[in-house]
């Protein structure tokens, strides 16, 4: 599963994306026409105050929501438009997300937790495919004694690296991660950081990190400022992806 | 293999929440129950309504020879002698929603126990098969003749409470010997009060003995006997073996026509012909088939042809049948009224504790939707954990209802039945109101927009 031999072509292309709250009367625009290109195999972080636009915009880029003008290019089709069965498939099968507060399944064991994507898939799989797919995935981040252990069992670090593991269980072209640790302590923060590193160079995964951690940003190879609902700037020119 | 997930998936949520389960379930536990209580007791009470009017004689199918009209003159229903006793047991054999068949043989006539004489209602000679349509197998006191008796037309009979009465003065009768036309019949049964009937005739005002016994030995001539408007003069008897053991009695073996009525109507010979059969159907709703059976019988037995009238009539009483099963109808109908109310109850029960489910795992639904469960899927899960809700309230509610309607039965004597009926109706309509209650929490949930629903605190 490396994307790095594949020809770099932008994964994700965003064309002057507008998005507009209507509360009742009042009109809230949070995003003013974002435009935006990222690479197979990138890692981006997406930095900015809160109110900046900058969880729209990641909802907007992970398929859970719909920008109110614009276009969204993923993986070559436009898909702003999609009706929501269409968007929940995308999902599945392109979008992997980790988030801040872990959300884990209460009261259900680790590999349940990280097979619960492949229920969802067009494939039909069989449960035991299933559980080798999360077995593997699980031993991958180093749970594999821990398969059987509930959320309330594991560390913070473990909890998370189950909920990386659930975001990558149906092999997603672009890992989405909403301040994954913004409920870490720095050690297991960093731990974190360079997993998602390694994830991005030795699988070529792509991922957009969204925090709002300077230090943390810094572990990508381009930062997207937002502020205001619009691009600030890019810091850190791109790099060839992959090729970190 | 995705329905499958979902079930498991909908197992496991409801694994997570044992004790709200449990008590969510319980609403439909006692739905369930109940409906299968009052459908058993329902059931019971109906077949003890059908029973009591078993005694009242609501099944009673009586089977009359046909009217025998000759040069003008019609005699009558019962005046024709078409029926015989080999009639009767052909139809406890051949018609299966025949319950029990009596042949009687009617007298009037006076019965005489030492100084005291009376005239009973009825005197009926018939078999013991009498008191099993009747529903009078209970006697009060001895025992009832037997088929023994009838094949050797033993002198014994049992009484009604009034001949007690108005013979005996209220004394044991039992071993004491009545005289029928000069006949000494020993009494050997006391017959239950039964009241009147819904005519207003006395039921009580009977005297009961073997039919042989009457036709041979006190009825002389049964066509002067059945038809009460020729004077029953006994005939000088040609040939006549009985009459050498009893010579009092004049026994006609064959009726004996006026010439003008020989001339105009000659009459099929049998060798013995019977006033009336007496049978009943199982139950109220085979009396439809069973007049049908017996009709179809009995004109192939007489040897009747297709354009021919039928040489008897059956009497259904259908009014107390009417009565009867508009009762029960509405006995039934009633308790499945109050018994889906709860149904409804649990089912509302059912729908709240969802709603609070839907709202308690919000981040869950959320969860599931961004990683690609789409709305259908939502749907289906919750509305898969709302149906396995119902149907295992269902089954514990089946099991519930049986062991409910069980003690019913044995602590409190009321009759219960089993109703396969109502299993089958509690287990369809726990389904339905899983889905008609589940739909709007479900529905509710798949409508949820992932991003508020994974912030939802």
């Amino acid at each position: 599963m490396t994307f790095a031999e594949e020809p770099l072509v932008d994964l994700i292309e965003l064309r002057d994306v507008h998005k507009t709250y209507f509360l009742g009367e009042v009109e809230l625009p949070v995003l003013l026409g974002v435009s935006l290109n990222i690479s197979r195999g990138e890692f981006v972080s997406l930095m900015g105050v809160s109110g900046s636009g900058k969880s729209t915009l990641m909802n907007i880029l992970g398929c859970l929501d719909y920008p109110t003008s614009g276009e969204y290019w993923l993986d070559g089709r436009e898909i702003s438009q999609l009706t929501a069965t269409e968007q929940a498939r995308l999902r599945n099968r392109m979008i992997g997300f980790v988030f801040q507060s872990f959300n884990l399944l209460p009261r259900t064991t680790a590999l349940e937790n990280v097979r619960m994507p492949l229920t969802y898939t067009q494939e039909n799989l069989s449960e035991h495919q299933m559980n080798e797919r999360a077995t593997a995935l699980l031993g991958k981040f180093g749970l594999a004694d821990r398969a059987d252990h509930l959320p309330s069992q594991l560390s913070g670090g473990q909890q998370q690296r189950v909920a990386i593991a659930r975001s990558l269980v149906n092999n997603p072209q672009v890992l989405l991660a909403d301040e994954p640790t913004g409920n870490l302590d720095s050690r297991t923060s960093a731990e974190l950081l360079q997993t998602f590193q390694q994830l991005n160079r030795s699988d070529g995964l792509t991922i957009i990190l969204v925090t709002h951690d300077p230090g943390v940003a810094q572990h990508a190879q381009r930062i997207i400022n937002i502020k205001d609902g619009l691009i600030e700037k890019e810091g850190r020119p791109l790099k060839p992806g992959g090729a970190a | 293999m995705r329905s499958y997930i979902t079930l498991k998936t909908a197992l496991s949520a409801l694994r997570r929440n044992v004790m709200r389960t449990v008590l969510t379930t319980l609403g439909i536990i006692i739905g369930v129950a109940s409906v299968i209580t009052m459908m058993d007791i329902g059931h019971g009470s109906s077949l003890a309504i059908q029973k009591t009017m078993i005694s009242i004689g609501a099944n009673t199918l009586v089977i009359l020879p046909g009217a025998l009209s000759t040069a003008g003159i019609n005699y009558g229903a019962g005046s024709m002698m078409t029926l015989t006793p080999q009639d009767a047991d052909a139809i406890v054999k051949e018609a299966p929603p025949v319950v029990g068949v009596a042949p009687i043989v009617r007298a009037r006539t006076q019965v005489v126990y030492g100084n005291r004489n009376w005239v009973p209602t009825y005197v009926y000679g018939t078999t013991p098969a009498f008191l099993q349509v009747r529903d009078w197998s209970d006697l009060d006191e001895g025992e009832a003749f037997t088929d023994h008796d009838v094949r050797n037309a033993s002198k014994v009979c049992i009484i009604g409470q009034t001949i007690v009465n108005e013979l005996f003065g209220g004394e044991s009768p039992i071993g004491k010997e009545v005289r029928i036309r000069s006949v000494a019949f020993k009494v050997i049964g006391v017959l239950k009060k039964k009241g009147a009937n819904l005519m207003g005739l006395d039921q009580d005002d009977i005297l009961l003995a073997p039919w042989t016994t009457i036709k041979y030995r006190v009825v002389a001539s049964s066509i002067s006997n059945a038809n009460q408007s020729t004077t029953n003069t006994s005939n000088s008897a040609e040939v006549n073996t009985l009459s050498t053991i009893y010579p009092e009695i004049q026994q006609n073996l064959y009726p004996v026509p006026t010439a003008t009525e020989l001339a105009d109507a000659p009459l099929p010979i049998r060798f013995t012909t019977v006033d009336q059969i007496l049978t009943a159907a199982r139950s109220s709703d085979q009396i439809p088939a069973a007049i049908q059976q017996i009709t179809t019988l009995l004109r192939e037995r007489h040897h009747l042809r297709a354009t021919d009238p039928n040489d008897f009539n059956i009497r259904d009483m259908t009014e107390i049948t009417k009565a009867m099963s508009a009762t029960t109808d509405l006995i039934t109908k009633l308790l499945l009224y109050v018994a889906m109310i709860s149904l409804v109850v649990g089912g509302i029960g059912i729908m709240n504790i969802m709603l609070v489910s839907v709202t308690e795992r919000t981040r869950e639904i959320g969860l599931r939707m961004a990683v690609g469960a789409d709305p259908g899927d939502i749907l289906r899960q919750f509305l898969t954990e709302a149906v396995i809700l119902c149907l295992l309230g269902g089954a514990m509610g089946i099991l519930m209802g049986r062991s409910c309607s069980y003690i019913v039965s044995v602590v409190l004597h009321w009759p219960t039945a089993a109703s396969i009926g109502a299993i089958v109706a509690a287990v369809v309509v726990s389904a339905t109101v899983g889905v008609i209650f589940g739909f709007y929490p479900a529905w509710t949930a798949s409508r949820l927009n992932p991003i508020e629903a994974l912030r939802y605190e």
